[in-house]
């Protein structure tokens, strides 16, 4: 058992997915060693620190293990005490895992991270992918993981259409490439999937107060038909609608100077500065008791939610036009 | 939900109280400006005693249910209490019950009587199980007292299911047992009119300045020249006038609220009012809240053996986290919904102002809203039209309206002010 991997494994952050992998490559490693080693998962929270010394301990018969201890964050002290007790001294033929989200309540479970860091545990990093640039690197890694190549317009059309879920991304990479010579374009990724994944309210919102009557129109039914709750629509709105109104209200050019004043990030400010123009004072004010009567009629004062968001988006955009 | 009595000042010309003697004694003393009530209710009070006694008497007089109405402030759960409290009287001497001082009295004012049942909604509404189990506790017969009461304060937040609950239980009563309900009208919208046509009504009206300072020198001890302000400016509110005349910062609020109608000079000026009024509101709720939210929590984490040790804790802990969500979720409705009334006192006030620039427009001699703001009533009253002063009034209603159909509150208030400023 010369080969086998390093005994401590720290999988930090929330990615389901990508945490799934790591415990897999870990278990993968360890049987590339020793093919009889077994793969026992646990969730910390529902050990106590004497069954945990039992899990860790080595086998009578000396097969190799890999004990996962999942959602590490929900420890308490004794705990996570034990878990560093393991780790100093590991049992031989015993990979201990630690999959943690990174937060934590307790103190102890806080701070199990960086001890076991300093304990020289192998850290893979999951963190929740949240970033656009994040997630078409992650598109571009799945492809080239499944042996294909893919373009920049084939990962943004495959993230507008799939959505941003990596299970599902991951999926529809390799069936993309599976499906292709491996080569992956937009022209190939629009012949397998079609319409759109992501429509948030902002989206609509943002169409809506710059005038754009089709596109407006169009978000709207996307978003409906993808389930996006009718009251998220109607808040994005609203928030819009009083953005571009503070922005405009304030009478200045300094996106800068706005952002501090207003508290809003600066991108917000030049976005919304962008979008006041062609709106008056009147408007506005008209707008927003379209976007609070809309409010109440998607909690319930409207027969029909849907009906009441799209009149709202046209008199917005009629508002605009005036 | 309140939404029968609207910006209505104190009437000047009420009717002039009709009636035998009014007994200012023991619990009716706790009744303010309320004569035909109390008339109405002493004598249920007598019948009921001469029927526990089995002597006939007045016997239309008691009934096994009764609807509490009136404005906001008007003492609605106070009449019952004080009603529930001369059922249970266990006095002897003098014919008049409820005499304010015997244990069966003081237990009841104080909420603890075996035999009463109040129901005191924190949340947004009561619900149908909670109802269930009170209609249950409701047919037993009374243990310690003479009769078992049964008290709703703000009958109005009944869901439709806990109304028909209850209804159940007022349609066939059992012998002993007392409904009280209070709700501010009974409109439709606030009570079911299957339940309020098996009350018996008793209005209560809008108590006059007169009365309410009194009271606010006698009971709570405020000094006379305060208490006559406070007394002017509540809107015939007695709990509002004893915030106003004991704590400075709801008198800050009052003052921030009413600046609003003339301080509305450029369109950002709109953003800024309206987010002030919603974070005072917010700011009201959370200081009414706060401690008690912590107590509570404090509480249940040392019933559910927080803080222990040893094998087991962490399942037990575990179930604990859910209690202590459940409870997490009661004080956030309690929380929206003090947020929400303090809201809503802030649109009383201001839509006040408005009527009493109407009132100021139109000559009438009738006493204005908020005295103390006279001179921007009239300032207001020469540069507005009355046109422009109704329409502010009338868009200040529509967002009471639309904050009870849970409107995100910043989006109404904000509405509600671009149509002030214009």
């Amino acid at each position: 058992m010369a080969a086998f991997p390093e005994s401590l494994h720290l999988v930090l952050g929330e990615e389901e997915l990508l945490v799934e992998r790591a415990v897999r490559a870990v278990v993968a490693s360890a049987r590339a060693a020793d093919p009889t080693v077994e793969l026992r998962r646990i969730k910390v929270s529902e050990l106590t620190a004497p069954e945990l010394d039992e899990m860790l301990s080595p086998s009578l018969f000396s097969e190799g293990q890999v004990v996962a201890l999942e959602a590490a964050q929900e420890a308490g002290k004794e705990i996570a005490e034990a878990i560093l007790a393991h780790a100093r001294q590991p049992a031989e033929g015993v990979i201990l895992v630690v999959v943690h989200s990174g937060g934590g309540r307790a103190k102890q479970a806080k701070e199990l991270p960086n001890a076991l860091r300093k304990l020289d545990a192998t850290v893979t990093e999951c963190r929740k992918i949240a970033k656009p640039a994040e997630r078409e690197a992650f598109v571009r890694d799945e492809v080239r993981r499944a042996g294909g190549r893919i373009d920049p317009a084939g990962v943004s059309a495959l993230i507008e259409t799939v959505g941003s879920d990596l299970r599902e991304l991951s999926s529809a990479a390799s069936q993309l490439v599976a499906d292709t010579d491996g080569r992956v374009d937009e022209q190939a990724v629009r012949r397998y999937h079609q319409g759109r994944a992501d429509v948030t309210g902002f989206v609509v919102a943002e169409k809506a107060v710059t005038g754009d009557r089709a596109g407006a129109l169009e978000a709207l039914r996307w978003a409906l038909q993808l389930g996006v709750p009718h009251v998220l629509i109607a808040d994005a709105l609203a928030e819009s609608v009083r953005t571009l109104g503070r922005v405009a209200a304030a009478g200045s050019n300094d996106t800068y100077r706005l952002a501090s004043e207003l508290g809003m990030p600066e991108w917000k400010a030049r976005k919304a500065l962008g979008q006041a123009r062609g709106w008056n004072r009147a408007g506005v004010a008209e707008a927003m008791r379209l976007t609070a009567a809309v409010n109440a009629d998607v909690k319930g004062q409207a027969a029909d939610a849907s009906y009441a968001l799209e009149r709202t988006v046209l008199r917005v955009i009629d508002l605009r036009a005036r | 939900m309140e939404r029968s009595e609207t910006g209505h000042a104190p009437d000047p010309l009420g009717d002039v109280p009709s009636g035998g003697p009014e007994p200012a004694t023991g619990v009716w003393s706790e009744i303010v400006g309320q004569p035909d009530a109390v008339h109405a209710l002493v004598a249920a009070a007598r019948a009921a005693a001469l029927r526990v006694r089995g002597e006939s008497g007045d016997t239309g007089a008691m009934t096994h249910a009764w609807l509490f109405t009136g404005p906001p402030g008007s003492g609605r759960s106070v009449a019952a209490r004080a009603f529930a409290a001369a059922l249970e009287c266990t006095a002897v001497s003098g014919d008049t019950p409820g005499c304010g001082q015997c244990s069966a009295c003081r237990t009841v004012l104080s909420g603890t009587h075996a035999d009463v049942q109040v129901v005191v909604p924190e949340g947004l509404s009561i619900s149908v199980s909670e109802m269930r189990s009170l209609v249950q506790a409701a047919a037993r017969r009374p243990s310690t007292g003479h009769w078992r009461v049964v008290l709703i304060e703000d009958a109005d937040r009944l869901t439709e299911g806990a109304g028909n609950a209850l209804l159940k239980a007022v349609e066939e009563p059992p012998d002993r047992t007392v409904f009280l309900l209070c709700a501010p009208s009974d409109h439709p919208a606030d009570i079911p009119v299957t339940i309020r046509s098996r009350c018996r009504p008793i209005r209560l009206r809008t108590p006059l300045a007169g009365p309410i300072a009194e009271v606010l020198q006698e009971r709570d001890g405020v000094p006379a020249e305060s208490a006559r302000w406070a007394a002017s400016v509540c809107g015939g509110h007695i709990g509002r006038a004893r915030r106003l005349a004991t704590d400075p910062q709801a008198r800050e609020r009052r003052e921030a609220v009413l600046r609003i109608p003339l301080g509305l000079q450029r369109f950002s000026d709109v953003y800024s009012a309206a987010g002030e009024l919603v974070r005072l509101a917010e700011a009201e709720a959370t200081a009414a809240n706060e401690a008690r939210d912590e107590a509570e929590k404090e509480e249940l984490r040392t019933a559910m053996g927080g803080g222990g040790t040893g094998k087991g804790t962490a399942a037990a802990t575990r179930g604990a986290n859910a209690a202590l969500r459940e409870l997490e979720k009661k004080q956030k409705s309690r929380a929206t919904r003090s947020q929400r009334d303090a809201l809503d006192l802030a649109l009383m006030d201001l839509a006040g102002f408005y009527r009493d620039v109407l009132a100021t427009r139109f000559g009438s001699t009738a006493p204005l809203n908020h005295p103390d703001c006279a001179r921007d009533v009239s300032k207001a009253a020469t540069e507005w039209t009355s046109e422009t002063a109704l329409r502010r009034l009338e868009a200040v209603l529509e967002c009471r309206t639309a904050l009870a159909r849970n409107v995100k509150p910043l989006f109404a208030v904000e509405a509600l002010v671009a149509t002030l400023h214009q």
